[in-house]
């Protein structure tokens, strides 16, 4: 087949072909209407209606050129209903709708791992500019641009960073099932996601945004046409969320196979559903904020204008009620990766599994009521501070849950420093560093030396960094052999692993200081000269970081596509039922739906079967 | 299968042993010298009770790190898989006396914690803003002094000397400072550094502070919430003086913007609604 | 053998389109944002070095000096040659005297804050207003600041009345047009980059009068570059 044919059909060339074509004609239709310039109140020369029709026009024919609309329509003209879309075939399938949840989870692992290196190449930017006190590499209007999109891309994209690719691909293999309850909308949450991102990069183009990843207002209803794409790439991730955890919950709860009773699920399984709740709970908060922003900019409403009747206490407080749930999203399955493969190198049970369940669910349920502690000092009624205070402190109970069931695992086990295993433990020391430095932050009375200072920023990537990408990696390491075939190169991995637990250490400890001792505030472009020793010091350390990317990236694509090493079926030795099935996962992934009768961690208990392959036939899809 | 009773309960003494005499040392010290370290310093009565907070905190993450670095130690060097085929370790599914053991302390030590940063609140507000109508008032007389923040510069106004404006922050030493935090256009963060000082600077909003200057003292002034172009250049220096030079400066600027006095509106709590879509 | 070598070609491709991409990224930030320095000729007297600065404000920079956005109020220099540029990073030196002259084309909008209404941080704390001494206008008729913040240095512009005859509308303006001329002395310090910005919530059709052209470099803000 000629390349020319391969491009012609549903899948993502004519996909970005129909996107800019449906940028285009959203921008000339609205300047057809109301012409170039939008003239509400005096002479802006831009018109951002074009700007917005524009990006919605392109989502539109991006999602139609990957043929996400012909389903409904065939429906529409009686066509009988199906649950399968190009399941079979090469390569093509990665770059099409495709409704087989294994290739999704590749398709994010990937994406998002693309948007992961560019939000970590501005990464490196702003440590560029911080090498010198004032001297300006960014202009300053750039750099914030650049933390912008950093922080913006970190914290939206990586929501999914676990639920994406891990969750996608394991959770109807771990719980006994041939697919996701909503295979389509299962693709739609991953391209809708691959849009955004595409959007966010491209507010370089339209002036940036100044507002850093929280948008506050009013600044955002001041700030250049750049900043809509901040709004769409964030309501976009937003829709994204909701669908994942939508599809998520509803799988767990309506397809589990027969004998896997709540009790039996593996943690991990767990860990999702608990994030799966909180993202379909906190992101429409976030889809309907972002779009009242949108419309206070685009169609002059005013919401969160302070002079037309607005409040900008309105919009912080709306934003937190998603944002602090938010940032659990990206702690919680963490929390799961790390309680789920620790029983795999440690040879033994899961220890306090109720517990461990309790310290999720406990997590999800207080990360709803501590917003406010965003706005100790906002002036917003001060009243509420003593209880915003106690519910931020009591989330450290179910945290601690967690350390301790990972903890009692470890307790005279048999452990093996094997990669995905190394990045856990990591895990532990990050997150108990950003987990204490969360104590001087809600502790009203001490947040006044640290509220929004290098402190916080510290904190919170000690926490998401430290707490979410080392178990990214972790997930990876341990999974990536089972979701490829190829086993992933183990000394690179362990010189991968080292440098970067160093690095970031070495990166974020100072920032500490810098917040605490040096009163350096967060998202500056200039710092008092006696910081800059300091400062050097975190860039080099986060070029080195950054290194120790590349070093990965280099291990991923020798070991993937050049050493090509077959991974056995158990390279672990674990006990959970994906390990049981074929390097690669065969489509179907199960010629019978399988019988559980225990939980997948039943190490030194003898020969319990966790899986019986036999009983209930393979019933319907 | 075999594993004799008494071996387990070395292991648990150990490290819980180790645990307690490395965090008795560790939080010794720091209860001794924290307070000399840490942020942010005693240049107010807020900036010192935020010390005490920050060294009772400190005091308590310490015997946690303390006592989990010799867990992790201890259970790394210890339970290492050595060498050969896969051995499954004891199946250790729970334990109730270390199920109840740690949710009690952790209970305890957050219950404390809540307890002691809302008694160290209430007694003087901590330097923290709160808002048009605060809680944690501090008797006796105060002098009011409003910060005002704009895009991008903060200026002041006292409103017991006939509403002086100015670009510079001057505070009498030993006084009781009543600060309006407001703004005239986004939000901003007056953030008062060595006096332990931080409140937003809302539009249309009041937002009160309470501070206790002590002896003369220069201080850092900076913006801490992202506020446009120019946040990363938002920042002065501000200066605690005797009472007699005090009154010597506020003389002095009021004769420096003596020609702008009679334009300059009414003092008042805030300044907007100001219906600013029009410019130019 | 022949797969290795499609393997490494299509590994090759990746880098150098990666490479190319974070090429065209990081030129696009770094270009179009009106950062360029415009260094100012330096005379010496007495062995002391003099800077004659002139800039002008204009109410919209026009297409000649930025297509991408001509309604933008903007500042200008001139030139040894006399020519308007569209520059607002000036390298001054170190503990120089600067003569700063300003031309204001553009129409009084009102100070925010009126405290700006009042020159600071100059020599004699006044300014030259159309040949007369000034040390305050009425913050109603202001047009612009030009404010230092690091060196408290602030003059406000008195803006062309709004009946003046003969009113620039685009940049260049040429003097014969109304306008005021402002004059005034400032000293530069130590070695730094010092902000200056405008007061006056001049940005036309943005909320609180502060986007674009005030939260733009190259327009109502810029940089002091004192070597």
């Amino acid at each position: 087949m000629s390349v020319a044919r391969r491009l012609v059909g549903f899948n993502l060339f004519t996909a970005c072909v129909l996107g800019v074509g449906g940028w285009y004609a959203g921008w000339f239709s609205a300047h057809a209407v109301v012409g170039p310039s939008l003239d509400y109140f005096a002479d802006v020369d831009f018109n951002e209606l074009s700007l917005v029709l524009g990006y919605i026009g392109g989502v539109l024919g991006f999602l139609i050129g990957l043929g996400f609309f012909n389903y409904p329509l065939a429906r529409l003209r009686g066509y009988p209903p199906s649950l399968r879309e190009k399941e079979q075939g090469g390569i093509g399938r990665y770059f099409s709708l495709c409704t087989d949840h294994k290739v999704v989870g590749i398709q994010y692992l990937v994406g998002i791992g693309l948007f992961f290196f560019i939000g970590g190449l501005n990464a490196m930017l702003i440590r560029t500019e911080l090498l010198r006190p004032d001297h300006q590499v960014w202009p300053a209007g750039t750099y914030l641009t650049i933390v912008g999109i950093h922080g913006t891309m970190m914290m939206g994209m990586m929501t999914s960073g676990i639920l994406g690719p891990f969750a996608n691909y394991l959770i109807p293999i771990l719980i006994g099932a041939r697919r996701m309850a909503f295979p389509r909308i299962e693709a739609l949450t991953f391209w809708l996601l691959m849009a955004a991102g595409v959007i966010l990069e491209t507010t370089i183009f339209f002036g940036g945004f100044p507002t850093g990843w929280t948008g506050y207002q009013p600044l955002g209803t001041e700030a250049n046409p750049g900043i809509d794409c901040y709004y769409l790439f964030f309501a976009l991730v937003g829709i994204s969320m909701t669908l994942l955890g939508l599809n998520m919950i509803a799988t767990i709860v309506t397809m589990r196979a027969p004998g896997l009773t709540w009790s039996r699920l593996p943690i991990f399984v767990w860990g999702v559903l608990s994030t799966a709740a909180l993202m379909v709970l906190a992101a429409p908060v976030l889809i309907a904020t972002l779009s009242m922003a949108l419309m206070d900019r685009v169609v002059q409403t005013n919401f969160f204008v302070a002079a037309q009747g607005g409040s900008a206490y309105l919009y912080e407080n709306l934003f937190w009620v998603f944002g602090h749930p938010e940032v659990y999203v990206l702690a919680l399955p963490g929390f799961a990766i790390v309680l789920e493969i620790l029983p795999v190198f440690a040879r033994k049970p899961l220890w306090g599994y109720r517990l461990a369940v309790g310290g999720l669910l406990g997590v999800t349920l207080l990360s709803f009521f501590v917003w406010q502690h965003h706005l100790f000092f906002s002036g917003i009624n001060a009243d509420l501070r003593p209880f915003f205070m106690l519910s931020t402190e009591l989330i450290s109970i179910p945290t601690g849950l967690t350390f301790l069931c990972g903890m009692m695992t470890l307790w005279r086990g048999q452990i093996r420093y094997s990669v995905p295993m190394l990045f856990c433990l990591a895990w532990f020391f990050n997150f108990l560093i950003g987990g204490l430095s969360g104590v001087f932050l809600s502790d009203t009375p001490s947040d006044t030396t640290t509220h929004g200072s290098f402190f916080s920023m510290a904190h919170f990537h000690y926490t998401i960094m430290g707490g979410l990408v080392f178990t990214f990696f972790a997930g990876i390491y341990y999974w990536v052999p089972k979701m490829t075939g190829f086993q992933l190169n183990e000394r690179l991995g362990k010189i991968h692993f080292w440098t970067m637990f160093v690095f970031f250490n070495l990166t974020f400890f100072p920032l500490f200081i810098a917040g605490f001792q040096g009163g350096m505030p967060r998202r500056v472009v200039t710092y008092p000269h006696g910081l800059q020793f300091l400062n050097d010091w975190v860039s080099v350390s986060a070029f080195l970081l950054g290194g120790s990317m590349l070093l990965f990236l280099y291990n991923f694509v020798k070991s993937l596509v050049f050493d090509r090493i077959p991974s056995p079926a158990d390279p672990w030795g674990s006990k959970s039922i994906e390990w049981q099935l074929p390097s690669p996962v065969p489509v179907q992934n199960f010629d019978r739906i399988p019988v559980f009768s225990s939980d997948p961690y039943g190490y030194g208990e003898g020969g319990r079967p966790v899986v019986v392959p036999a009983g209930a036939p393979a019933g319907m899809n | 299968m075999a594993t004799p009773a008494p071996k387990r309960a070395e292991h648990g003494k150990r490290v819980i042993v180790g645990g307690i005499v490395l965090s008795v040392v560790a939080t010794v010290l720091v209860a001794v010298f924290g307070g000399r370290f840490l942020p942010p310093g005693n240049g107010s009565v807020q900036a010192s009770g935020q010390v005490l907070d920050n060294t009772v905190m400190l005091a308590i993450v310490t015997p946690v790190i303390a006592g989990l670095l010799v867990f992790f130690i201890y259970v790394l060097s210890q339970f290492r898989h050595r060498g050969g085929a896969l051995v499954d370790g004891p199946p250790l599914r729970d334990d109730s006396r270390v199920r109840v053991w740690w949710i009690v302390v952790t209970s305890v030590t957050v219950l404390f914690l809540a307890g002691f940063g809302t008694f160290e609140l209430l007694q003087n507000g901590s330097g923290g803003g709160q808002g048009p109508d605060p809680i944690a008032v501090p008797a006796g007389t105060k002098l009011p002094v409003q910060v005002i923040a704009q895009q991008w510069q903060f200026t002041y106004r006292y409103p017991t000397y006939g509403g002086l404006e100015t670009p510079q922050l001057v505070l009498p030493a030993n006084t009781y400072i009543e600060l309006h935090v407001t703004s005239l256009d986004a939000i901003h963060s007056f953030w008062a550094i060595e006096l332990g000082v931080k409140a937003d600077a809302n539009p249309g909003v009041d937002n009160v502070a309470f501070v206790k200057t002590k002896g003369p003292r220069t201080f850092h002034v900076r913006c801490a919430e992202l506020c446009g172009l120019w946040h990363g250049y938002m920042f002065n220096n501000g200066r605690v003086v005797p009472e007699a030079q005090f009154t010597a400066w506020v003389k002095s600027q009021q004769s420096d913007f003596a020609p702008i006095a009679k334009y300059l509106p009414k003092y008042s709590t805030t300044y907007y609604p100001d219906p600013q879509r029009r410019a130019g | 053998m022949r797969a290795t070598g499609f393997k490494v070609l299509g590994v090759a491709v990746g880098l150098a389109a990666a490479a190319v991409l974070i090429g065209l990224y990081v030129s696009k930030l770094t270009t179009d944002n009106g950062s360029k320095a415009y260094t100012v000729p330096v005379q010496t007297q007495g062995g002391h070095k003099v800077v004659d600065l002139q800039i002008e404000t204009v109410a919209a920079v026009g297409p000649q000096f930025s297509p991408a956005h001509p309604d933008y109020v903007s500042y200008l220099v001139r030139d040894a040659q006399g020519k308007w540029l569209r520059r607002t990073v000036w390298r001054l030196p170190a503990n120089a005297t600067v003569h700063m002259t300003i031309y204001n084309f553009d129409g009084a909008s009102g100070l925010r804050n009126p405290l700006y209404a009042r020159p600071q941080g100059i020599d004699g704390n006044s300014f030259m207003l159309d040949g007369k001494a000034t040390d305050f206008i009425n913050p109603d008729d202001t047009s612009h600041t030009f404010a230092v913040p690091a060196y408290g240095l602030v003059v406000p512009l008195t803006g062309v009345a709004d009946n003046a005859k003969n009113q620039c509308g685009y940049a260049p303006c040429a003097l014969s047009m109304a306008h005021h001329t402002i004059t005034f002395t400032f000293h530069t310090g130590k070695v730094g980059h010092y902000r200056w910005q405008c007061f006056v919530p001049c940005a036309a059709g943005w909320i609180d009068g502060f986007g674009g052209p005030m939260q733009t470099i190259g327009y109502m803000d810029g940089f002091l570059d004192v070597i």
